[in-house]
């Protein structure tokens, strides 16, 4: 395995609240490496967004903190690392993609200019034409039609999907080597997003960064990633590569999330969510915090009472799972069908 | 920096894209429409900013621009006063004391009980007092400016801190401690007039800064600037204060107004600008003594009533252009 650009270790965030002590992130690990996609899938409020904000020092603190973990980066521990020379790292060599365009922007700055900026912010004595050229070229780069035009128009002039277009040129301004993208397309409507996920993905291949792809669109995961974590409730619960998420998943959350998608090849009446709530983050349920949801469980109680650990699963390569009876599901798909014993398994 | 070949070709379209019916055309824009369509049958576009939209809307407020003449006349003669004015505020012409206005050796509005000429009192009077309402509502802007970003950006004990300073000046009973002000300070020198106004002003501004502020605090742009490095103050420059520039233009145009009629209730009282320094509170202050002669009370009177009323038409029509929540323009 080549060397990891970014590696997690035994990241803690946690929020100090009214209520008790909020425990958005519980404790994961992983590596990002060079040049891949990387997606994390989870129900909202399960930690995706968290544990990718934390390491660049974007959640506020107080309420935020952050009692253990490691986020090498390029040699650097960015959790340990002084704001100021934090700051010189994000925009340049980690820049990140936000959800919605519409308020992203800045209403009163020009667009070329909002994109100068982020490399005046920190190349600050590049030369303006110099600036403007790069503006153009990267706004050429993810498709947006007349450049010099567009250059000097204001966001309320923008599209959705031209602005996302825009935010996307933004953050490659530096050319970062990992590029965060917080569910990017859940903002636009469904066709836009396909443009703009494709605008993400040649992108990505042309400037070769490493890239976080945050989002609970399993499509989105199958079409783009190389790698899928799945979180629940602020801890990993599954990862692994895309195909082996997809054809032999070993927990039953990942089980749940994709019985949940309609499908086209059945004649479906109604969806089939996962029953239940996401757990509250202050009072997990003990054991495994999927458990008071979990189809497998049937009340077992090594699943009211220990953690499941994160252990190597059977699907390939860097395939984990945190369930205790991950072998059961070898073979089965989906909650609602029996195990397949001839196939599926491996 | 870091170059990455920027590539001038738009994107190939991957192959494995979901099936769409008619294929997309590369770089994938759906056919020109809108402003693209507009460009590319070879029209000008010209860009139009919320600026380029608040001064069309301005322009067409019929009382913003009565205001905007009349004060351009009004302040205009103020500026002018050397041109405008047919003497200066302190010559004096023995002849004719205690005239009423007439055109006679030019004294159109008369002249006081010593012989100067009332017109050229007037104008400069107007000058002195245009001078003091400005740089106040100039100065307190700044002020107000500075503690509101700082308070409402930072928050915490610093906004705490100074929010307090700001309440106690508040409350603190602003006529007798001008009047304490300027007599312990000495009246008489307009610059320590329009300090000591100055001093009181600011917090207006201060708390509508920070209450904008702490809303710009939360927008995603603001979180999207600081995901791209930009420090503190760049954000605070770039991002956040031309955002609060509407209520500030707004408040500080009214500003001029309230402290020209402060300047002038404060000189009534004697403890503003001291004669023979003309300013229009003097004015109307010197005019006590001669009840009889009307003119000398009139004239700076309606000119403070007149420069207030169109500080206060031009502020209305700025804030209604300003607004951004409101796209319809007055007929």
């Amino acid at each position: 395995m080549p060397e990891p650009l970014l590696s997690i270790k035994d990241l803690v965030v946690e929020f100090g609240t009214e209520d008790g002590v909020v425990h958005a992130v519980d404790g994961i690990s992983y590596d990002v490496l060079p040049g891949e996609i990387l997606g994390i899938v989870g129900e909202s409020g399960s930690g995706k967004s968290v544990s990718t904000m934390s390491i660049l020092g974007l959640i506020p603190q107080p309420p935020g903190r952050i009692p253990s973990g490691v986020a090498m980066f390029k040699g650097q521990d960015l959790l340990k690392m002084k704001k100021r020379q934090l700051r010189s790292f994000r925009g340049d060599e980690v820049a990140m993609v936000f959800q919605d365009p519409m308020t992203s922007l800045n209403p009163v700055l020009k667009i070329g200019n909002q994109l100068g900026e982020m490399i005046k912010t920190h190349y600050p004595k590049v030369r303006d034409e110099t600036v403007k050229a790069r503006v153009i070229d990267l706004m050429k780069m993810v498709g947006i039609p007349n450049p010099e035009t567009r250059y000097d128009q204001y966001p309320h002039e923008f599209s959705g999907g031209m602005r996302q277009r825009a935010m996307i040129a933004m953050s490659i301004a530096n050319a970062p080597s990992l590029l965060i993208a917080d569910e990017p397309t859940t903002a636009l409507d469904v066709t836009i997003q396909a443009q703009v996920l494709e605008v993400l993905k040649n992108v990505q291949a042309e400037t070769q960064a490493a890239t976080i792809l945050i989002t609970h669109d399993l499509g989105i995961v199958a079409e783009l990633c190389d790698r899928v974590i799945v979180m629940y409730a602020g801890k990993i619960v599954e990862h692994g590569d895309v195909h082996t998420i997809f054809q032999n998943p070993r927990h039953p959350y990942t089980i749940g999330l994709m019985d949940s998608l309609p499908k086209l090849t059945e004649d479906e009446e109604w969806l089939r969510p996962i029953p239940g709530q996401p757990p509250s983050l202050i009072n997990r349920p003990a054991g495994c915090a999927f458990h008071p949801r979990c189809f497998l469980s049937q009340g077992r109680l090594e699943c009211r009472e220990e953690v499941p650990p994160l252990r190597p699963a059977d699907g390939g390569p860097g395939h984990a799972t945190a369930c205790h009876f991950a072998e059961e599901l070898i073979g089965r798909h989906s909650k609602f069908t029996e195990p397949v014993t001839a196939g599926g398994a491996s | 920096m870091t170059e990455i070949e920027p590539s001038a070709k738009p994107i190939q379209l991957n192959e494995n894209v979901a099936p769409v019916e008619q294929p997309i055309q590369p770089g994938m824009m759906p056919a020109p429409y809108g402003i693209d369509a507009t460009v590319a049958a070879g029209l000008e576009i010209r860009s139009r900013s919320q600026w380029d939209y608040a001064r069309r809307r301005f322009f067409r407020h019929r009382l913003a621009m009565v205001g905007l003449i009349g004060l351009v006349i009004v302040f205009g003669a103020g500026i002018f006063a050397n041109f405008v004015a047919p003497y200066s505020f302190s010559e004096i012409d023995l002849n004719n004391i205690l005239a009423p206005p007439t055109t006679h050796a030019h004294h159109f509005f008369g002249t006081d009980s010593i012989g100067r000429d009332y017109f050229s009192r007037v104008i400069w009077g107007i000058r002195t007092s245009m001078e003091v309402g400005i740089i106040v509502a100039l100065a307190s802007s700044v002020v107000g400016l500075i503690v509101g970003t700082i308070s409402g950006y930072y928050g915490g004990w610093i906004d705490n801190l100074l929010m307090r300073i700001t309440d106690l000046v508040l409350t603190l009973p602003a006529l007798a401690i001008l009047l304490t002000a300027a007599a312990l300070l000495g009246a008489g020198n307009q610059w320590r007039t329009t300090f000591i106004l100055a001093a009181f002003f600011w917090t207006g501004i201060a708390r509508i800064v920070r209450g904008i502020f702490l809303s710009l605090r939360e927008k995603e742009y603001v979180e999207a600037a600081k995901a791209s490095g930009a420090g503190d103050l760049r954000i605070m420059f770039r991002h956040m204060i031309p955002n609060t520039m509407g209520p500030i233009i707004v408040n500080g145009t009214l500003a001029v107004g309230v402290a020209i009629v402060t300047e002038a209730a404060l000189s009534f009282l004697g403890f503003g600008i001291k004669p023979p320094t003309p300013s229009l509170g003097v004015l109307v202050s010197e005019a006590q003594t001669n009840p009889q002669q009307w003119w000398l009370t009139i004239f700076p009177g309606l000119t403070i009533v007149l420069i207030v009323l169109f500080v206060n038409f031009v502020g209305d029509g700025l804030r209604d252009a300003l607004d951004p929540q409101q796209r319809r323009v007055r007929a």
